[in-house]
């Protein structure tokens, strides 16, 4: 099997595991309590949560009290996007707009579109160049519309789709030129580029275990102290009363694990991706030479790929490189596996064809030259295969109808 | 053998793809998805649409242990069935559907991409006999979809494998059960798919407008009005709200769509009889006849058979049944048997009352 979905999900580390399992079992008095109890088991459990909470925040480089544990990325961006939002409304009503990427992961977009439909808000859609990229001066511009009602900015460390990397540090700089919450989703970036909450400027980062080598169910929101936030989830008042419900004291051990991991081996990591992406990237194009690089050339995250196929469906290929044990992704929205021209190459000022045929082969920490080979032998071959399909589709499109 | 199997969710396509997994050909499932904004749950009858048909596909396609997709024809559906069931009523005429979705969207679009991929066949759960080319009636008389594939070419049906044709809808279920299959016990589909709560004249006013004109009788006779020709059938009875009942109090029936005056026309049981049908371009399945054919035809989904002298008309076929029938519509298909095996099939253009006076 040649696994090339590493931004989907990545395998979890075996120290992950064996932390995650030992958390399940180790308690002194048999019991892994709720943290929130006070007796001697909730009070064991409580103890493994602000020592991960701790772990997590070193590698993070954020300070402990900005940890705000959650089920995930997606749960962690909607609390950012609608919390912060909200939170900055109730303060200052005239503060009704939300800029926020025309690349971001769905989780982003949705929870926006939400606040539209909902809460009234309005919403700018911030647009890219043609690697992906927000320039600081489209940012910039959107807000000198009116920067007094504008409440958050959301922009993603690094594209989930076709890797590339965001100015995060000089976007977040001029959102606060102007008093405006940045928020970044930065799940693809942890692990391969250098993420420092506290240097970054940021007033919140999202964060996801599964995509680090740790466990699935698990993420957080990196929150600055002085950041005001309401809840999307209310009950029991954990995580600074941000976010409700008992947290999975096991995920928590394998999450900030992962981290530490992941941030400690990163250099080595980072530097060995890129050599593997590269001669992924350059195998590719000398066996297909009209496929295209989406994304930026050099900005971009060192374990993607992402190329488009001209004349190719990328369902086509995803399917014939399943038949040869390659497994990928066409980096696009899926709603129930069905396949919609990606948003992200849409923004990018992609035509219908190259939204079409693209393929995203992502890298990670157990990827191998091995793996990249056996992509490179198998493209051509494939890429002719999806090609005589995608003529067949076109032709039969083009035939006339009968009565 | 390397087959692809087309997967709605149903309970037959299930049970085609379980036969093709135990006559050993490597087969991979996939799931049509043919609308652009799917309903999560599923609804009555409708049974194709939803991403809960989706997922039984799915859950289907793991039990057999077979890989799964979901391909997108949305486009291509809208364009070759949902468009031309629209511009069909529009111009007077009765679609099927069905039809028209197996000719264009499984046994070209999906199965061009099929060959293309390098599969053999496509295999779906039509329940249809299958034979050296040759195409029969199930053996389930009442399930038997024979009629929606009778527009399928040689060269079509060359690439088909219908797994049910010999086993009755009983028997296809007890073997969903048999499987452990969750789809085993699930309610047959049979409205029109792409029309989400079964109301086909809404449905169609919504697409074209309302443009309210008269219903006349023979003599050109007001006796009442409709909101638009389309989503009106030959030989229908029902929802003409008629302000007088006929002087012989007899039942009304739809007996012509006339939209370029915008109106419908009705009347009798008897004036509704047909003796002669003109046909469009003809698909042969069995070897084309050199002269005129004695066969049985059968003039829409379900029921009508009559026996029939079929000639060539120009490049259309001419069809002389040897007893009136009623309500045929134009726009459905004249499919010609000889017993269970089907001939070959034509779009009916228009209909004459009396073969004699028409020459």
């Amino acid at each position: 099997m040649t696994y090339l979905d590493h931004a989907a999900t990545t395998p979890m580390l075996p120290e992950v595991i064996d932390a995650v399992s030992a958390s399940m079992r180790a308690s002194s008095t048999g019991v892994v309590g709720n943290p929130s109890s006070v007796h001697t088991s909730g009070r064991q459990a409580r103890r493994v949560i602000e020592e991960s909470r701790e772990r997590l925040a070193a590698a993070l480089d954020a300070r402990p009290s900005e940890v705000i544990f959650t089920s995930g990325g997606t749960e962690a961006d909607n609390l950012a996007v609608k919390g912060i939002y909200l939170a900055r409304r109730a303060a200052d009503p005239a503060r009704r707009k939300l800029l926020v990427s025309s690349v971001e992961h769905h989780a982003v977009l949705d929870s926006a579109d939400w606040l539209v439909e909902h809460e009234n808000a309005e919403l700018v859609l911030l647009p890219v160049d043609s690697a992906g990229v927000v320039r600081p001066e489209a940012l910039a511009a959107a807000i000198a519309d009116d920067p007094a009602a504008v409440a958050l900015v959301s922009v993603m460390w690094a594209n989930n789709e076709v890797g590339s990397i965001q100015p995060v540090s000089e976007l977040a700089e001029i959102a606060h030129a102007h008093g405006i919450s940045f928020h970044t989703d930065a799940v693809q970036a942890v692990g391969t580029l250098g993420v420092s909450f506290a240097a970054s400027g940021v007033d919140a980062m999202t964060v996801t275990a599964h995509k680090i080598g740790g466990p699935y169910g698990v993420g957080a929101l990196l929150l600055g102290r002085g950041v005001a936030c309401l809840p999307v989830l209310h009950g029991g008042g954990q995580e600074r009363d941000v976010r409700s419900g008992t947290l999975d004291t096991p995920g928590t051990v394998g999450f900030s694990l992962a981290a530490e991991l992941a941030v400690g081996r990163r250099p080595e990591l980072a530097s060995r991706l890129t050599g593997l992406r590269n001669q992924l990237i350059e195998g590719v194009l000398d066996a297909v030479p009209d496929a295209v690089l989406n994304g930026h050339p050099v900005h971009r995250l060192p374990g993607n790929a992402h190329l488009s196929f001209p004349g190719c469906e990328g369902d086509s290929l995803l399917m014939l490189l399943d038949a040869r044990g390659i497994e990928c992704s066409t980096g696009s929205a899926c709603s129930a596996g069905v396949a919609q021209p990606s948003h992200v190459l849409l923004a990018m000022g992609a035509d219908e064809q190259r939204a079409r045929g693209a393929l995203r082969l992502s890298l990670g920490h157990n990827s191998t030259e091995a793996d990249v080979r056996t992509v490179v032998e198998a493209i051509g071959p494939v890429v002719e295969r999806a090609r005589r399909a995608g003529a067949a589709a076109s032709s039969a499109a083009g035939s006339g109808r009968s009565g | 053998m390397k087959v692809l199997a087309a997967m709605s969710g149903g309970v037959d396509s299930a049970v085609a793809a379980a036969r093709a997994v135990a006559a050993g050909w490597d087969v991979t499932g996939v799931h049509l998805a043919l609308s652009r904004q799917p309903a999560t749950l599923r609804t009555g009858s409708r049974g194709c649409c939803s991403l809960e048909d989706s997922h039984d596909a799915r859950r289907t396609a793991d039990i057999l242990g077979i890989p799964f997709y979901v391909w997108d024809f949305a486009e291509r559906f809208a364009a070759d069935v949902v468009e031309d069931f629209v511009s069909e009523y529009q111009a007077g005429r009765t679609p099927n559907p069905c039809l028209r979705c197996n000719e264009k969207i499984k046994f070209t679009a999906l199965l061009d991409r099929a060959l293309a991929l390098g599969f053999d066949a496509v295999v779906t759960g039509h329940h249809a006999r299958l034979t050296d080319g040759r195409l029969y009636r199930s053996v389930d008389q009442a399930k038997d979809q024979s009629y929606v594939l009778a527009v399928l070419r040689p060269d079509q049906l060359a690439h088909a494998v219908f797994p049910l044709g010999d086993w009755t809808k009983d028997q296809v279920r007890a073997e969903a059960a048999r499987l452990g299959l969750a789809v085993a016990t699930k309610p047959d589909s049979h409205d029109i798919c792409f029309i989400a709560d079964g109301d086909t004249q809404g449905f169609l006013a919504n697409r074209l407008g309302e443009r309210t004109g008269d219903i006349v009788d023979t003599d050109g006779a007001v006796l009442g009005s409709h909101p638009g020709t389309f989503g009106f059938t030959v030989g229908q009875r029902r929802g003409l709200n008629l302000s007088r009942p006929s002087a012989t109090g007899e039942p009304r029936y739809v007996l012509a769509i006339r939209p370029a005056t915008n109106t419908v026309v009705v009347g009798s049981a008897a004036e509704l009889e047909v003796g002669l049908i003109r046909c469009g371009t003809p698909v042969w399945i069995a070897e084309p006849p050199t002269g005129a054919l004695d066969c049985q035809v059968q003039l829409r989904a379900h029921g009508m058979v009559s026996q029939a002298r079929v000639s060539s008309d120009g490049t259309g076929l001419r069809a002389v049944l040897a007893q009136p029938q009623r309500g045929v519509a134009a726009g459905q298909a004249l499919v010609m048997y000889d017993g269970d095996r089907v001939l070959g099939s034509a779009t009916i253009l228009s209909t004459e009352r009396d073969p004699v006076s028409a020459g």
